[in-house]
């Protein structure tokens, strides 16, 4: 069922004309905290167009159930509501994961985390994204849990997105009007808000060929199970001496209401020796896009502190990772 | 992560293992040679529960079962002005809907449940709210229907009609002038006296011995500071389940996850004013409870629903449910002063005590106040506690429940003590440390203890003889109290003629007690562990025993377990005497063996004999134990914390623990272990969050933050058994003991690391960050 | 809404079919259609570990699956670990280590070291804590845990001690 599947045909999404839903909305807390989820249909589409077809017809009641670990648990305790769930890990472009050293990696918006580092090349070449996916929920969660799922849950949290968003991911996007493609670093608009247009889906992730080196940190209470107070992951391009930065991007969760880049911080870095003197300034760049809030996860300056503290040493692993590469 | 390289318990003997030491410090006297106790037989209810096969609360079955489901108040703190049921009860599927009035008036009702007088009108509001919600998820109303979705469907259209009151969450605010007053009939009892006006202070408790102001005054040392904590919940992983039936011959059923099914009947049978015959409990497995699973919340409203519809009701909590519905343990705030001389003597104490109740009167203040100062012979001291109803749930006991909270400030001090006086902070306890003779500020003389024994086996710890090196990292130590307790237990055993033993038990196996009580019975008869059959059955199969909590299972069922071991063996040398005909007097028996002359008879082939001499034999004991008698613990830790993030990693535990008897060393080990490791998860980052509105925001495992496997090193024991002298194989009871130390031990290790004394619970990242930043 | 769907399964090596509504989690079906009550339900929304099943292999919280996307799926639960009335080295391992008290989050943790052990025979004491850090116990402190996952990855490893051990040998006790 959860073979890998080829890739070829979802490099192209045929144009659909359907009208437009809106897919998520804002998530609040909720008093309601139920035991059992809540009524509705199920459908498992096989294509893209069966898909988009049955979002359509399902309006805003409509939902898409990849891996479920978010949406049946907001499902349940209310957070969101349903009267139609479409499942579409039976839409094979929506399951495939497909590396290719010269042209980067295609990501099927459902597969689950665990087959990204299951898979030794595609944990070598794209090391931030497998350091979240090795980090989202317990083991059991990455089963079923996958990295397009977790983006369109867009949760200003989310472990995925700030690795994404680094190593310059790209959502491709179904819909009534076709296909089209937005950067990840764009697609969140507001916790639990993103760019989807009424009728429109994540189809795939398309990840650039590998270069450099990247890496993925969080702070957590805990050493797992937690969500992140911060999280921060950077993508860094070292100059043919090894010894320069000549290319950085770092993007931060949890310190806005969506993922953010902190451009400022990777421009500062290009020409810089790759040292910790470069990584704390980098640190204190960041920490000037942090707008966070104080919450039960954490307080606010604690959190602009983190920033600092987390770009110092997660852009360390990545330069020590590039190094490694050459 | 520290790794230890030491073999498993599973395969090696019993006295070394696995990093677990296993000190036999009884004096001068050699340990008896016990033949079962002190091994490790495999647990008589392992199979089923590797498996999948035993029957837990929510696996029960019954034909015709209906699912309930419980209405609970999304305020703080409402007058209830009305509730309209009349949509839900309509609604197809539903077959019953109750609320508090279906409950019987219970105002100015009083019972004793065992351990002290409990206000029945209160415990009955409890369970499904009156006139107010006094906490976010207290149950106001309860539907059963064909199954949970319907159940859950026909809430939503129960109408509530709420007028949200101002809530109060923090124990001293709550004690204000001018706080927002949860029972406006609350007088404070002031030392036995009721006191005037409103007021959320239910009890004001003071102790006190010797003249503890002339001590301060000649002291050469005092040192006073303040202590926090946060409301923090047992955390069981199976939440709470229950289902009853009430029978059309008027009979209720009850199946339950209790920690006593006894004191189950006789909450449900109070509350529903009904007699105590005309209700069983059958306890199902249960899935921990730490003194969570006392109270009864869901019994007494599945047995409302099933009067109602006359069909069998299941009520199970969600996780949500259980943190926002069940007894918490206190939040606290304790301020604690020592004076001592030069040398190290502590020759006063005070204490000041004011711990949550929770919406209802009655928490855990007294045992509070009682372990402020146990660990110490001191003279003069003096302790005020308060008992303060705030809205939160009602408290419930959570593992050597208020002495944990106490022992954070006590333990604190003595250590800010030690490094003032320049004192190793092993022998400053040494040098005071509470041993036989010693009066206790609330009364009682201590009996043969062995904290001295446990200080020493502490000081002689791989651990502690280490040396702990590297940046921002410390050690800590401290010691805990707690008295454990004895109260009823009965037991009846009968013989089977192939020579194993059936015992019938009435004390829930949470952690393997069935296996605890079993080694006892065998070790009286001498067969082995395994011959033994144990089973815990409902309250119409056993005679009363009290509930499984103060660490008194394997003490107190334990000791009724050997007595009707030697009832079974009196009875057993009667029948060889008919058999060798000879007196009853002349037949001996020894480990196993009876004797008369050169015949022998072993027990498995006296069994065989039964028929022939009279039929079967039943063995029995009933008791009421005096001396369970105090365990302390001292527990050692290395830490290493992260200046930056504040992040306190464990690198290295060690606990050192007074068993008096470890019956089955595996089970002791795991006591002591997943004790200190609650006690290490209340002192980083469990805590109960609150909203401006006073709500509960972390009423998950998400956010609530309990230790995982990855947060954690092993943790090495070592048992000390200094025997208990009023018990027939010493036992002391151990389960409590080990959760109070551990938040002092890691303050004080933190305090090595960084320099910084944390006072508030938990100490949690953000805090320890910063507190740091203070400092500089 | 709620029409039922036939879904049709392999649980524990037999072919199984049942009926169930769309919003039923694989985990409500198992309990209380198929009386598979092994698995345990500690808090809904995937925090807890003790409902984990193995869905064609993989370590799943089967509170958070759907009953009709079990549709084909190959599902091994607490109750298929054992062979006949051989117990698994895991669970051998975790009677003779002591390594239960409530034993609640027993089936979760067995089923979770199940997929661990079936990866990876010779993991590190860390390997083990992160990868059963998705179940929470909360009596044992872990400690015996993790040590019975080592003693029963030493057995798996060919050392004959699985083979030795038959069944429990205690009699099973009362419910």
């Amino acid at each position: 069922m959860r073979g890998t599947t080829k890739y070829g045909s979802c490099w192209k999404v045929a144009a659909q004309n359907r009208p437009p839903r809106s897919f998520y909305y804002s998530l609040s807390a909720s008093t309601r905290k139920a035991t059992a989820l809540q009524d509705f249909s199920y459908a498992a589409a096989t294509t893209i167009d069966e898909a988009v077809s049955l979002l359509s017809a399902g309006g805003d009641r409509a939902r898409v159930l990849a891996g479920g670990t978010d949406i049946i648990v907001q499902l349940r305790e209310g957070l969101r509501s349903a009267d139609l769930v479409v499942d579409v890990k039976k839409i094979p472009e929506l399951m495939a994961l497909d590396f290719d050293p010269a042209r980067g990696l295609l990501l099927g918006a459902a597969v689950p985390c665990y087959r990204l580092y299951d898979d030794e090349r595609i944990a070598a070449a794209y090391p931030a994204l497998v350091d979240s996916a090795r980090i989202i929920g317990g083991w059991q969660i990455q089963g079923r849990a996958s990295i397009g799922g977790n983006l369109c849950n867009s949760s200003p949290a989310a472990d995925s997105i700030p690795s994404l968003i680094a190593l310059g991911a790209t959502c491709r996007i179904a819909g009534p009007a076709g296909t089209r493609e937005v950067p990840v670093a764009e697609f969140c608009t507001a916790p639990g808000r993103n760019c989807l247009a009424r009728g429109e889906f994540l189809v795939s992730l398309v990840l650039p060929a590998p270069r450099g080196g990247s890496a993925y940190l969080r702070f957590i209470p805990r050493n797992e199970m937690d969500i992140a107070v911060v999280g921060v992951g950077a993508w860094v391009e070292l100059d043919p001496s090894g010894q320069k930065i000549a290319d950085a991007r770092i993007a931060l969760a949890a310190v806005a209401p969506t993922p953010v880049v902190a451009a400022e911080a990777g421009k500062s870095l290009v020409g810089q020796p790759a040292s910790e003197a470069s990584f704390k300034a980098a640190g204190e760049a960041a920490k000037k896009v942090a707008r966070p809030i104080t919450d039960r996860r954490g307080p606010a300056d604690y959190r602009t502190h983190l920033v600092g503290v987390l770009t110092q040493r997660v852009l360390a692993t990545a330069v020590e990772r590039a190094k490694s590469k050459k | 992560m520290a790794e230890h390289k030491t073999a498993s318990p599973a395969k090696s003997d019993a006295a070394q293992s696995a990093g677990n030491g296993h000190a036999q410090t009884n004096g001068s006297t050699v340990a008896p040679p016990y033949r079962v106790i002190g091994t490790r037989p495999v647990r008589h209810d392992g199979a089923d529960k590797v498996t999948g096969r035993a029957v837990y609360g929510a696996d029960l079955q019954l034909p015709g079962m209906l699912y309930g489901a419980i209405l609970r108040s999304p305020h703080a703190h409402a007058r209830i002005k009305s509730i309209d049921t009349s949509a839900a009860e309509q609604m197809p599927g539903v077959l019953a809907v109750a609320t508090a009035r279906d409950l019987p008036n219970l105002k100015d009702k009083v019972a004793n449940l065992g351990e002290g007088a409990v206000n029945l009108a209160h415990l009955g509001a409890n369970v499904l709210a009156h006139d107010k919600a006094l906490y976010k998820g207290h149950a106001v109303a309860a539907v059963a229907a064909v199954n949970i979705h319907v159940a859950e469907a026909a809430l939503a259209k129960i109408r509530v009609d709420y007028e949200p009151l101002t809530a109060v969450t923090w124990v001293l605010d709550a004690m204000q002038p001018g706080a927002p007053i949860l029972h406006p009939d609350l007088r404070t009892d002031e030392l036995g006296e009721p006191g005037a006006g409103n007021t959320n202070i239910s009890t004001h408790l003071h102790f006190e011995q010797g003249d503890p102001d002339k001590a301060f005054g000649q002291a050469d040392v005092v040192i006073e500071r303040e202590y926090r904590t946060a409301t923090v919940h047992q955390g069981y992983i199976e939440p709470h389940v229950s289902t009853a039936l009430w029978n059309n011959d008027g009979h209720l059923t009850i199946w339950t996850a209790t920690q006593g099914s006894f004191t189950a009947r006789q909450q449900t049978a109070e509350l529903l004013q009904i007699p105590l015959s005309q209700v069983t409990v059958v306890p199902c497995e249960i899935g921990g409870g730490f003194g969570g699973k006392i109270p009864v919340y869901l019994e007494p409203v599945a047995a409302l629903l099933s009067r109602k519809c006359g069909r069998p009701v299941k009520l199970i909590m969600n996780r949500a449910d259980v943190f926002e519905g069940t007894g918490p343990t206190p939040g606290s705030f304790v301020r604690v002063k020592l004076g001592a001389k030069k040398d190290g003597r502590i020759v006063a104490a005070e204490a000041y005590l004011a711990y949550d109740a929770g919406a209802y009167p009655g928490g855990m203040i007294g045992p509070g106040c009682m372990c402020v100062f146990s660990c110490y012979d001191i003279p003069n001291a003096r302790v005020d506690g308060y008992d303060v109803c705030l809205n939160k749930p009602k408290t419930a006991a959570y593992r050597a429940p208020g002495a944990t909270q106490a022992a954070f400030a006590c333990e604190s001090v003595v250590d800010e003590l030690a490094e003032k006086l320049g004192i190793d902070p092993i022998e400053l306890r040494l040098k005071n440390a509470a041993k036989e003779g010693t009066r206790r500020v609330d009364g009682p003389v201590y009996d043969r203890v062995g904290l001295v024994e446990t200080l020493e086996a502490a000081r002689n710890t791989p651990h502690w003889k280490s040396k702990l090196e590297g940046k921002n990292r410390g050690r800590g130590i401290a010691c805990g109290f707690w008295f454990n307790i004895g109260l009823k237990s009965s037991v009846s055993a009968h013989v089977n003629f192939d020579g194993t033993v059936t015992l019938l038990e009435g004390s829930t196996d949470i952690g393997g007690s069935r296996t605890s009580i079993a080694m006892q019975l065998a070790e009286t008869l001498g067969i082995k562990a395994e011959e033994v059959i144990p089973r815990v059955v409902d309250t119409d199969s056993v005679g009363y025993t009290d509930v499984t909590g103060g660490s008194r299972v394997t003490f107190a069922t334990g000791l009724a377990a050997y007595h009707a071991g030697l009832d079974i063996i009196a009875q057993m040398r009667q029948r060889a005497a008919l058999v060798w005909e000879c007196k009853v007097e002349e037949v001996e028996f020894d480990a196993g063996t009876f004797r008369h002359k050169k015949q022998s008879l072993t027990f498995r082939e006296l069994a065989g004999k039964l028929h022939q001499t009279g039929g079967a034999i039943v063995g029995r004991a009933s008791v009421d134990p005096e001396g369970a008698t105090n365990g302390f613990a001292v527990q050692i830790a290395d830490v290493e914390v992260d200046p930056d993030t504040g992040k306190t990693t464990i690198l290295r535990w060690t606990i050192v623990q007074d068993a008096g008897r470890a019956i089955h060393p595996s089970y002791v080990e795991g006591q002591m272990q997943g004790g200190a490791v609650q006690g290490i998860g209340w002192a980083l980052n469990e805590e109960y969050l609150y909203d401006d509105k006073s709500r509960m925001t972390n009423a998950s495992y998400l956010d609530y933050r309990m230790p995982t496997a990855l947060d954690l090193p092993m943790i090495e024991t070592v048992i000390v058994e200094v025997p208990n002298p009023a018990h027939p194989y010493g036992v002391r009871g151990v389960g409590e003991v080990p959760i109070c130390a551990p938040p002092a031990t890691l303050a004080n290790a933190i305090y090595r690391a960084t320099g910084v004394r944390m006072r508030e619970l938990p100490m949690s990242p953000p805090r320890v960050w910063a507190a740091l930043a203070a400092k500089k | 809404m709620s029409k039922r769907i036939h879904v049709s399964t392999t649980i524990n090596g037999a072919p199984t079919e049942f009926l169930c509504e769309a919003r039923q989690s694989l985990l409500e079906v198992l309990r209380d259609t198929l009386r598979l009550t092994g698995s345990k339900e500690g808090c809904g929304n995937g925090n807890c570990g003790a409902c984990t099943v193995l869905l064609d292999g993989v370590p799943v919280d089967s509170c958070l699956v759907l009953a009709v996307e079990a549709e084909g799926a190959d599902i091994t639960t607490v109750e298929g670990l054992a062979h006949d009335t051989r117990l698994h080295p895991l669970q051998q391992c975790f009677l003779e280590g002591a390594a239960l008290q409530c034993g609640i989050c027993t089936p979760g943790f067995l089923v979770t070291a199940k997929a661990l052990l079936d990866r990876n025979p010779k993991p590190t004491e860390h390997k083990i804590r992160f990868q059963l850090s998705g179940n929470l116990c909360r009596c044992t402190g872990y400690d015996k845990i993790v040590r019975a996952v080592q003693e029963a990855a030493k057995a798996l490893d060919g050392n004959g001690r699985a083979e030795k051990k038959a069944a429990a040998k205690p009699r099973a006790a009362a419910h």
